[in-house]
C-alpha cells in the first residue's frame, strides 16, 4: 500500500515517519518509533491504555489515523520526566499512593491524568473519577489512583505558589 | 568485627524492611515511565505477525479451506490449517483436564470464533487483510447452548472425536456429551439430616459465564533459533515452567531446548494460565519459518475464544433446627464446560476445590455432586480471581445461609453467628473433609458489625422501608481455601504443586533471589524482598527478585489460585533461613565462638551476652567467599522446594450498603466494609491495594458481567461496548479492615490475599440487592445485577410506578 510522509513532534522530537493511510497512530508510536509505552488493551476506545496527548487534547491512539496526526504535538508517557530524569509530579503519586499493580493502564492513566489537571487544576474526588472514565483499570479498583491525582494536584499547585 | 557504633534496632530495623512494612512497589519505577515490557513490546528483527481466521458458525462442518486468494495478499506469508499441522501431530493438543483440544478445526467447528486457520504476514496490517481472503465454506449443525438439555436424547452430539472415549480426563461418562460425574460427601447421613430437619430449603442459583480480562490480552512470541535448535517463546504465562513441559510434551522438542520467558504480565486474574492454540501455532510458524511470529489477540478474541470462569448452574438445599443450626447441606451442579474440557484445576479435581462449599459453617453433614457437560460454547473454566472453584462455592452457601435466614426469619449476621465453626475447633475438619488450618470467624464478624453500626443500619431500613424506600444490607462471610497445594491432593499433568526460591548472596552483601511464580501486577519484586530481608537481615533493598524465564528461574507451578505467598512465600522463608543458617557457621567461625553462642540480631549475628561483639550479613557474606569453617563449601546460596503441609483459608467480613431506586432499577453502593484475615500480613499498602481491586472486580461480576449466547451459539456482546468493566465513576469507595490469625503451618504465618475480596465480595453484592426486595418475599435473584434486571424485579413486584 503506498505510503504518506508525515512530520509530527513526540516529546519535544520532530519525527518523519513514511506511514500507510491505514496505519493507527499507536502502531506508529509503538513500532515505528519504539515507544512502547503506551498500550493497546481493546478495539473500541474504551480501555484508554492507548491514551497520547495530541495538541493538548487526551487521545485514545488507537483510534486515531498517523496520518491525522501529521504536524501535530505528541506527549507520550516517555515524556513526562524532566530531561534530568526527574519524574513529574503525577509519576511520583502514582507510585507514592500505589496507584498501580500491573502496570498496563498506567501510561495512559498518568497521561489522562495530566491533561486533567491542565483543564482543572484542583479537582474533587468525584471530577477526578468522572476525568479518568475513558480509562479502564483491572487491577486497583481506582482509590488509590484517585489519591494519587489528588494528590499530585497539590503538588503541583504548591509549586505553581512558590513560583508566583 | 563491626568497628562503627550500632544503630538503634528500630532504625535497622526499617532499613532491612522486613514483614509488616507498606515497602513502596520496586516495579512502579519501570510502569510509571513507560519502560514496563510487556509481550506486545518484545520486538525481534525479522519478526512475522500471526492472526486467526475464526469461525462464523457454533457448530459446523468445515468442507473446504481455499487459502489461494490469501496467499496472493501482499505482505502475506503462509497459511496454516489443521491439515498442515496433522503430519506434526500438532491439529491437537492435550488440555490440561486430560481432553483434547483442536488447534485449529479440525473437520468441524465447535463454538463460534474457534481457530480455523492460522495467517502468517509481514505485519499485523497484511495478516490481517490475509485473513479476510481465506475462503472457508462450512455446513452448518444444531446448536447446543442451554447445558440442561446437554444429555437429553434428542440432544446434537458435539465432540465426534470422542464419542467413542469412555473418559475425556475425568471418569466415567454417561451420555456424549457428558465429561464427568464428581461425587464428594456422606448421602446418607445428609439424606437423614434433611429428614429429621426442622426446617429446610432449596434454591437455583446460576453464577454465570463471564470473563477475567485483564487490560493486556494473551500473547506471544515465538522464535526458533535453527542453529542451536533451541525455541524461545515470550509469552503472557502465568505459569511459565508449565508451558515450557507442555510444549516439549507436545512438539516432542527436549525441554532443555525450550525457554519461555513471562515478561511483564499486564494481569492475568485466572486467564493467562491455559495454553491457546495461538501459542501452538507461533511455534509452528517459527520452527517453518526460522523467523520470530508474534500473536496478539484482539479483546474481541480475548473476550469470546480465551477461557472463561464460572458457568455453574447450582441447586443448593439447607436443613437446619428451629433454632436455625445448619443439619445439612445438599448441593448439585451442573458445569457448562464449552466445547472441550479444557479447565484449569489440579488434575485430581473435576470441580477444582469446589467442595468448600461448607463454607465458615460447622455442618455436620454434606454431600455434593456436579456433572461437566459439553456446549457450544468456548472451552475452559478457569478460576477468574478465585482458587479453583472456589468463589461459585462460597457464592452459593452464602446465598443459601440468606435464604434460610429468610425462612427462619431470622437476621442473615445472627445466622451465621449461630453456625461458624467456632475459634476453639480449629484446626476444623469439614463434611467433605478439608482441614481448616485456623479461623476467628466470631471476631471478625463482630468487628464487621460493630464498624458499621450493623443495628442502626437495620433500623435505617426498617424505616425506609415503612417509607416505600428499597435499601438492602448485605452480609457476606467467606472461607477460602487456597495455596495449592499440598502434593498429596494437588497436580499438573502429574507434576506436584510444589513452588520454589532459590537465593544467591553476592560477596558485597547484596542478592538476588530467583522464585517458581509469576507475578501479574502482585508486586511480587517488593514483597519476596521482604520476606527473604525478614529472614537473612539483608535489605529489601539490596535483594533483587527476579521470575519469570525458564532458563533462570527454579521449577515452579506459577501464580494463581492465592499460591504465591502460601507456596513460593513459604519457600522464599525457607531458603532465607537456610541461608541465615549458614551465616551463622560462618560467623561463629569468624568471631571464634560456638555457634550456639550466637543470636541473629536482625541484620547480623551476636555474641549472646556480648551484644558487642558481633557480625554484620554484609560482612559475614564477604566472608563466605573467602573465611568458611574448614569442610564448609564457599559461597552464601540456599535453594528451597516447598510442598505445603496443607492449604492455607483465608476468611472475612464483609458488609455492603446498597440504596435501589425502585423507578429505574439502579444501585447505588452506599457503603461497602470488608474485613480480611490473610494471617500474617507482608506489605499492608499491597494488601489494601488487592483487596480494592478485588473487590472492584466483585462489584464487576455481581452488577453487569456476562457473556451471554443466543440459540444459535452467537456470543452476545464480547466487547467493552457490551461486557461491563467498572471506570471510577461506577466503582464504590472501598473501606479495608483486618485482624490477624496466622497459618499454623505457613513459615511465617501468611495466608495469600489476592482473591479473597473476589470471593467475599460478589456474594455481598448479591446479598445485598437480593436483601433490598427480602420484605417482599424475595428469596433470590439472578446475577448479575444490572438495573434491567432489577427493574424487572420491582416490575413484578409492582414497587415501579
Amino acid at each position: 500500500m503506498a505510503k504518506t510522509q508525515i512530520t509530527v513532534t513526540v516529546n519535544g522530537k520532530a519525527v518523519e515517519a513514511l506511514v500507510e493511510p491505514r496505519t493507527l497512530l499507536i502502531h506508529l508510536l509503538r513500532e515505528q518509533l519504539s515507544l512502547t509505552g503506551p498500550h493497546i488493551g481493546c478495539d473500541t476506545s474504551h480501555c484508554g491504555a492507548c491514551t497520547v496527548d495530541v495538541d493538548g487534547k487526551s487521545i485514545k491512539s488507537c483510534t486515531m489515523f498517523a496520518v491525522q496526526a501529521d504536524g501535530a504535538d505528541i506527549l507520550t508517557i516517555e515524556g513526562m520526566a524532566a530531561a534530568d530524569g526527574t519524574l513529574h509530579p503525577l509519576q511520583e503519586a502514582f507510585r507514592q499512593e500505589h496507584g498501580l499493580q500491573c502496570g498496563y493502564c498506567t501510561p495512559g492513566m498518568i497521561v489522562r491524568a495530566y491533561r486533567l489537571l491542565q483543564e482543572n487544576p484542583n479537582p474533587t474526588d468525584e471530577e477526578i473519577r468522572w476525568g479518568l472514565s475513558g480509562n479502564l483499570c483491572r487491577c486497583t479498583g481506582y482509590q488509590n489512583i484517585v489519591k494519587a491525582v489528588r494528590a499530585a494536584a497539590a503538588v503541583i499547585n504548591q509549586g505553581k505558589e512558590a513560583a508566583e | 568485627m563491626s568497628e562503627t557504633a550500632l544503630a538503634p534496632v528500630e532504625e535497622r530495623k526499617e532499613k532491612i524492611c522486613g514483614l509488616g512494612r507498606s515497602r513502596l512497589r520496586v516495579e512502579d519505577a519501570r510502569f510509571i515511565q513507560g519502560k514496563g515490557n510487556y509481550v506486545d513490546d518484545v520486538q525481534l528483527p525479522g519478526t512475522v505477525f500471526g492472526d486467526f481466521v475464526r469461525s462464523p458458525y457454533a457448530h459446523a462442518r468445515v468442507k473446504s479451506i481455499k487459502k489461494d486468494a490469501a496467499l496472493a495478499v501482499p505482505g502475506v506469508i503462509a497459511v496454516l490449517t489443521a491439515d498442515d499441522l496433522r503430519p506434526l501431530g500438532l491439529h491437537w493438543m492435550p488440555t490440561l483436564a486430560g481432553d483434547t483440544q483442536a488447534v485449529l478445526a479440525d473437520e468441524k467447528v465447535h463454538f463460534q470464533n474457534q481457530e480455523v486457520a492460522f495467517v502468517i504476514a509481514e505485519d499485523r496490517y497484511a495478516a490481517a487483510d490475509g485473513v479476510q481472503a481465506v475462503e472457508v465454506e462450512y455446513e452448518a449443525l444444531p446448536v447446543l447452548v442451554d447445558p440442561r438439555r446437554a444429555m437429553d436424547d434428542d440432544a446434537p452430539v458435539l465432540r465426534e472425536d470422542a464419542t467413542e472415549k469412555d473418559d475425556v480426563g475425568q471418569g466415567a461418562r454417561k451420555h456424549p456429551n457428558h465429561i464427568f460425574n464428581w461425587e464428594v460427601g456422606d448421602a446418607g447421613a445428609t439424606d437423614d439430616a434433611f429428614a429429621s430437619a426442622a426446617v429446610t430449603v432449596a434454591e437455583d442459583i446460576t453464577y454465570p459465564r463471564v470473563y477475567p480480562c485483564p487490560l493486556e490480552t494473551c500473547g506471544c512470541v515465538a522464535s526458533m533459533d535453527k542453529v542451536r535448535g533451541e525455541l524461545t517463546i515470550w509469552g503472557t504465562f502465568q505459569a511459565p515452567h508449565v508451558v515450557r513441559t507442555v510444549v516439549s510434551l507436545i512438539a516432542g522438542l527436549p525441554e532443555h531446548k525450550i525457554r519461555v520467558i513471562a515478561p511483564d504480565i499486564g494481569g492475568g486474574f485466572g486467564g493467562k494460565v491455559g495454553a491457546y492454540p495461538g501459542y501452538v501455532c507461533s511455534a509452528v510458524g517459527s520452527i517453518v519459518l526460522g523467523r520470530p511470529v508474534k500473536w496478539v489477540e484482539s479483546r474481541l478474541d480475548n473476550l469470546s475464544t480465551t477461557a472463561f470462569a464460572r458457568d455453574y448452574h447450582m441447586r443448593g438445599e439447607l436443613a437446619a433446627d428451629a433454632d436455625g443450626r445448619i443439619t445439612g447441606l445438599r448441593v448439585h451442579v451442573l458445569a457448562d464446560h464449552g466445547a472441550f474440557n479444557a479447565h484449569a484445576q489440579p488434575s485430581k479435581w473435576p470441580a477444582g476445590l469446589f467442595s468448600i462449599v461448607t463454607g465458615s459453617y460447622d455442618i455436620p453433614a454434606a454431600h455434593c455432586v456436579v456433572d461437566g457437560v459439553f456446549t457450544n460454547k468456548a472451552p475452559g473454566g478457569v478460576a477468574y480471581r478465585c482458587s479453583f472453584r472456589v468463589t461459585e462455592a462460597s457464592y452459593l452457601i452464602e446465598r443459601m445461609v440468606n435464604v434460610l435466614a429468610r425462612k427462619l426469619d431470622m437476621d442473615p449476621a445472627e445466622l451465621r453467628l449461630k453456625n461458624f465453626i467456632k475459634a476453639e475447633q480449629f484446626p476444623y475438619t469439614s463434611a467433605l473433609g478439608w482441614e481448616y488450618d485456623s479461623g476467628d470467624y466470631h471476631t471478625a464478624m463482630k468487628k464487621a458489625m460493630e464498624a458499621v453500626d450493623y443495628a442502626g443500619l437495620r433500623k435505617e431500613q426498617e424505616e425506609k422501608r415503612a417509607k416505600g424506600e428499597l435499601m438492602g444490607i448485605g452480609v457476606a462471610f467467606f472461607t477460602e481455601i487456597v495455596g495449592a497445594g499440598p502434593s498429596r491432593n494437588c497436580d499438573i499433568l502429574g507434576i506436584g504443586m510444589f513452588d520454589s526460591c532459590e537465593i544467591r548472596v553476592h560477596p558485597t552483601g547484596s542478592a538476588i533471589a530467583r522464585l517458581g511464580t509469576k507475578s501479574q501486577g502482585q508486586g511480587h519484586e517488593t514483597t519476596y524482598a521482604q520476606i527473604l530481608a525478614e529472614e537473612t537481615g539483608i535489605p529489601a533493598d539490596d535483594i533483587e527478585i527476579e521470575e519469570g524465564d525458564t532458563d533462570t528461574a527454579p521449577y515452579g507451578l506459577g501464580t494463581y489460585g492465592s499460591r504465591s505467598t502460601p507456596v513460593a512465600g513459604a519457600a522464599a522463608a525457607r531458603a532465607g533461613r537456610k541461608i541465615r543458617h549458614k551465616a551463622q557457621m560462618i560467623a561463629a567461625y569468624n568471631l571464634e565462638v560456638h555457634e550456639d553462642d550466637l543470636e541473629f540480631d536482625v541484620d547480623g549475628f551476636r555474641v549472646k551476652g556480648l551484644p558487642e561483639k558481633r557480625m554484620s550479613m554484609k560482612e559475614i557474606a564477604f566472608a563466605a567467599y573467602n573465611r568458611v569453617p574448614p569442610g564448609l563449601e564457599p559461597g552464601l546460596e540456599a535453594v528451597d522446594y516447598y510442598d505445603p503441609p496443607n492449604f492455607t483459608y483465608p476468611f472475612g467480613a464483609y458488609i455492603c450498603v446498597v440504596d435501589i431506586d425502585r423507578h429505574t432499577g439502579e444501585t447505588a453502593v452506599r457503603r461497602f466494609y470488608a474485613l480480611d484475615d490473610c494471617g500474617t500480613r507482608i506489605n499492608p499498602m499491597i494488601i489494601e491495594g488487592q483487596v480494592h481491586g478485588g473487590l472492584t472486580e466483585a462489584f464487576g461480576i455481581a452488577m453487569g458481567q456476562e457473556i451471554v449466547y443466543d440459540d444459535d451459539g452467537n456470543v452476545q456482546g464480547a466487547t467493552f461496548m457490551d461486557y461491563f468493566l467498572p471506570t471510577a465513576v461506577e466503582t464504590p469507595v472501598w473501606e479495608t479492615d483486618f485482624t490477624v490469625t496466622p497459618s499454623p503451618h505457613h513459615p511465617i504465618g501468611a495466608k495469600g490475599v489476592g482473591e479473597s475480596p473476589n470471593v467475599g465480595g460478589v456474594s455481598a453484592f448479591s446479598n445485598a440487592v437480593i436483601d433490598a426486595f427480602a420484605h417482599h418475599g424475595v428469596n433470590h435473584m439472578p446475577m448479575p445485577h444490572t438495573a434491567w434486571r432489577v427493574w424487572q424485579q420491582c416490575r413484578d413486584l409492582g414497587l415501579e410506578k
